[in-house]
Parts: structure tokens; C-alpha cells; sequence
């Protein structure tokens, strides 16, 4: 291990050990963490996660994560959030009758609108398509098939929006970002090999 | 667009992939790791690990292949076999799966849907459910009955509205598998796919019967089904995955493509 390991959050969100054996694989010298201290030094960042967006912040504040979080993205170092790490950066959620989040984004996450035949949560695989360039999607073409398992998903201003996908009438932005920040809603270590590459492109970041 | 999903299922004897006919006459195919690499390489889009005698050994299903699973396989799975409470599933959930199945367990207990829902969320609880048909009654309005226990024993519950119920305790999908055309690879039970899938809103897997890629058009084409679930058909060499995959896309069904744009 390096002196300077890529930092993935530990806060018991329930991906962890996928993103962990991703990186593994993808040979990047990575290390999970709980540590708030240890956390506000890293020098890349991953913030996963799955369930409800009050309990991940109800955890965050309480372990003192999300200050730590907050502590990186101000240092310039590449922050990289998946699917809850998505919503929460973002100013509030709509879950659970409302939420505050990190605010680290300017927007909101929101849930899919009802549709006749849609089903919620959307899950599965679906096309991502770009709408501006980023260094995460080096070698990777614009509308490749990225996983997803989520009822909400990010409101940002189109600044900060970099792709799109449609689900049923209800086109969202599923990754989205802001100078050294940038998130996805679906899940890159779930994603075969177009999410292992994602993954790497991050890895290699220089912002 | 939301792709439809195609499924291999490995029912995995002592760390080795099996499959037999109607649920009986087993023989042995191979690794369940190597398998599943090579599944996920070929662009499957989710797999499905059985543990088909924990149960009857009444042991949880084998957490550390689902460690080394999860070290190769980059694509969801789902795990079941011997969930016998919420802290066998956490385990799973743990060791990478993406998804535990339930079965005779939620027949019996079907608190633990709800429990499993509440503690890591239902896309998390797939509903495993086998279904024989009986013919339509007043007991039995979709003419298919549920039963548990690898099929050996009939509960009384009709299969669609125990989907329902199911769906209101909180499950995130539904494995849907028919007794009468497991692995018989004649095609799917279509009408008993089609009822469920129109009774819930969650994805519906169909299960049993796949034979060849025609089979799978024809249950995009004729049912509400999310999902296709094969195994004797792409695990004996017969068909691959990239080839399932081109008769879906020819018959302009949307499934996901590799990083390379191709299925």
C-alpha cells in the first residue's frame, strides 16, 4: 500500500465490498475508511452507497463523514460519489419527507413521477448518454449501458450536468459534477466493463 | 430505455454447478466462480448463484464462494439456498451479493420479506417462487399453485396472489419459476409469467423452460416479463450469451451492449 491510497467511505453502506473488489481489480491501491480524520486527508476520494438518503446522513453528521467529505472537495482532491454519494452532495432530498444534504451541488434529489407501466425503484440496465465531455469518460462512448437501482435521482442546474439517461417519459441526470466533485446515480462497480473503465478513468484523474 | 435483463442461473451442489431436469437427475458442470467470470466477460447482464442442498442442510447458502464470486464478477447477483434468517441475508449482502432470494423461507415466514426490505431495502429481497399448474379453481383463479421446498411440497396459496402479497410485504422483484417446464427447454410458461407480471408492479424474472433464443423473444414479445432466466441452454454449449443476445436485438428488443457496442 502507497503512502497515498485512494480513500473509499466506510459509513456500513451496503456496496462497499463491491467497490473495493472493483478497484482491486482494476489494480488501484485503495483503502476503506471510517475515520473522519483519516477521511479530510485523503487525496482521491470514493463515496458510496445504497438505502435511504435521512440514514446515510443521519450517519454521516453523526461520525463527523460528511464534514471529512466536505473537508476533500474544498482541497481540490478528486472526489468521486455513487448512487446515495450522488444524492447526497446535492442540497436536499425529497426522501423520507425531506432531507438536508451536504449541499456541496446546488439541486435536489427527487423521485421518478408515476407513469402507467413504470416501475419504481428504476433498476437495471440502462443508456447513458453524454451531454459534455469529462476525463471520467476517456474511451468510453456515449450512450454505453451502465447499471442503475434507484427511486430518486439529481435535479442540477444543466452546468453541472454531464449525461442523461431516459427511463419511461422521464429524462434524468445521472452524472453530474462540479470542479474536483464529480457522481454518478448508477453504479460503476456494477457496471462490467464500461464501469471498470469508468472507475479507472477516475483512478487517474488529475484535476 | 431500460434493457431487457438476460439471466444465468448456476445451481451450485458442493462448489460445483449443476442442473437437472424438472428438478431432479443432477450432474455436475463445473466451477461456480470460473463460470460465473466467464458469464460476466460474455456480457451476461446479471447471474443468480443457487445453493440448492443448503436448505436440507440446513446451513446458509456458502458465503466465502460468494466472497470469490464477488472478487470476479463485476455485473449483480443474486444468492439463495439456505437464508434461513435476516443475519444470514446480511451476511450475503456483505460478501458482495446484490441480491438475496428467499423461497420456502418467505412462504413460511413471510415476515421476512418486510424485515429484509426494511433493513437494506427491497431491490435488495428477490421473491424465488415456484408455481405448478393445477388448473383454474376457485382456490386456484390463475390455475397455478405455489409450492416450497425445491418443489416437493404444495402450500394451498395460489401463485398470483401470493406474488401480490409478497409485493405488499415488500419484495423488490420476482423470480418466477414453472415447475412443469423446468428444464425441459420447450419454452416458458408463458401464461402463468404473463398473470404475475401484470399483478405487480415490481420486475418479474421468468424461469423454467428456455430452450433456445426463441423461446426468449417470444416471452418479451408475449408477456410483461423484466427479465429472461436461463441455464441448460447457455451451460451444456448449445447457445451463448452474445448469441441470445443478437436474435433479442434483431427482434428489436432492447438489451444492453459491452463496452465495445456490441451485445
Amino acid at each position: 500500500m502507497s503512502a497515498n491510497p485512494i480513500i473509499v467511505v466506510d459509513y456500513n453502506a451496503g456496496n462497499l465490498t463491491s467497490v473495493m473488489n472493483a478497484l482491486a481489480h482494476i489494480g488501484a491501491d485503495a483503502k476503506s475508511s471510517r475515520d473522519a480524520d483519516e477521511i479530510a486527508k485523503a487525496t482521491r476520494l470514493i463515496f458510496p452507497g445504497v438505502g435511504a438518503a435521512a440514514s446515510a446522513m443521519e450517519t454521516l453528521t453523526r461520525t463527523g463523514i460528511g464534514d471529512a467529505i466536505k473537508a476533500v472537495v474544498k482541497a481540490g482532491n478528486p472526489v468521486l460519489g455513487i448512487c446515495i454519494g450522488c444524492q447526497i452532495i446535492l442540497e436536499e432530498s425529497e426522501e423520507d419527507g425531506g432531507v438536508k444534504t451536504l449541499g456541496l451541488i446546488p439541486g435536489r434529489a427527487v423521485r421518478f413521477k408515476d407513469e402507467p407501466g413504470l416501475k419504481i425503484p428504476h433498476m437495471g440496465w440502462n443508456q447513458v448518454n453524454f451531454t459534455r465531455e469529462h476525463p471520467i469518460m476517456k474511451g468510453i462512448r456515449s450512450g454505453s449501458d451502465f447499471y442503475y437501482v434507484h427511486s430518486y435521482h439529481p435535479v442540477v442546474p444543466a452546468e453541472y450536468a454531464f449525461a442523461e439517461t431516459t427511463y419511461g417519459t422521464q429524462t434524468f441526470q445521472g452524472l453530474i459534477g462540479k470542479d474536483n466533485l464529480i457522481a454518478s446515480q448508477f453504479h460503476q462497480e456494477k457496471s462490467g466493463d464500461v464501469g471498470l473503465a469508468m472507475l479507472k478513468n477516475f483512478c487517474d484523474w488529475n484535476v | 430505455m431500460l434493457t431487457k435483463r438476460l439471466i444465468v442461473c448456476l445451481d451450485v451442489r458442493n462448489r460445483k454447478v449443476t442442473k437437472g431436469v424438472k428438478f431432479k437427475g443432477n450432474i455436475d458442470i463445473g466451477d461456480p466462480v470460473e463460470m460465473g467470470a466467464q458469464y460476466s466477460a460474455d456480457g451476461v447482464d446479471e447471474l443468480v448463484f443457487y445453493d440448492i442442498t443448503a436448505s436440507a442442510e440446513n446451513r446458509p447458502c456458502d458465503m466465502e464462494m460468494i466472497r470469490q464470486i464477488a472478487k470476479r464478477v463485476f455485473i449483480p447477483f443474486a444468492v439463495g439456498g439456505g437464508i434461513r434468517n435476516l443475519d444470514d441475508m446480511h451476511e450475503a449482502l456483505l460478501a458482495g451479493a446484490e441480491k438475496v432470494s428467499v423461497n420456502s423461507l418467505a412462504v413460511l415466514h413471510p415476515e421476512i420479506i418486510a424485515d429484509g426490505a426494511k433493513a437494506f431495502g427491497r431491490q435488495c429481497v428477490v421473491l424465488g417462487m415456484d408455481a405448478k399448474f393445477v388448473g383454474v379453481s376457485d382456490k386456484f383463479k390463475s390455475g397455478y399453485e405455489v409450492y416450497i421446498r425445491g418443489g416437493r411440497q404444495a402450500m394451498g396459496i395460489d401463485a398470483v396472489e401470493w406474488a401480490k402479497k409478497a409485493e405488499d410485504l415488500g419484495v423488490g422483484e420476482i423470480c418466477l419459476n414453472a415447475i412443469d417446464t423446468d428444464g425441459v427447454r420447450n419454452g416458458y410458461e408463458l401464461n402463468i409469467t404473463d398473470q404475475v407480471a401484470r399483478a405487480v408492479q415490481v420486475p418479474v424474472i421468468a424461469s423454467g423452460g428456455a430452450g433456445t433464443p426463441a423461446h426468449i423473444v417470444d416471452l418479451f414479445r408475449k408477456t410483461s416479463a423484466d427479465a429472461a432466466l436461463v441455464a441448460s441452454m447457455v451451460h451444456f454449449g448449445d447457445y451463448t450469451v452474445p448469441g441470445i443476445k443478437k436474435e433479442m436485438l434483431a427482434a428489436g428488443i432492447p438489451v444492453r451492449k459491452k463496452m465495445n457496442g456490441e451485445v
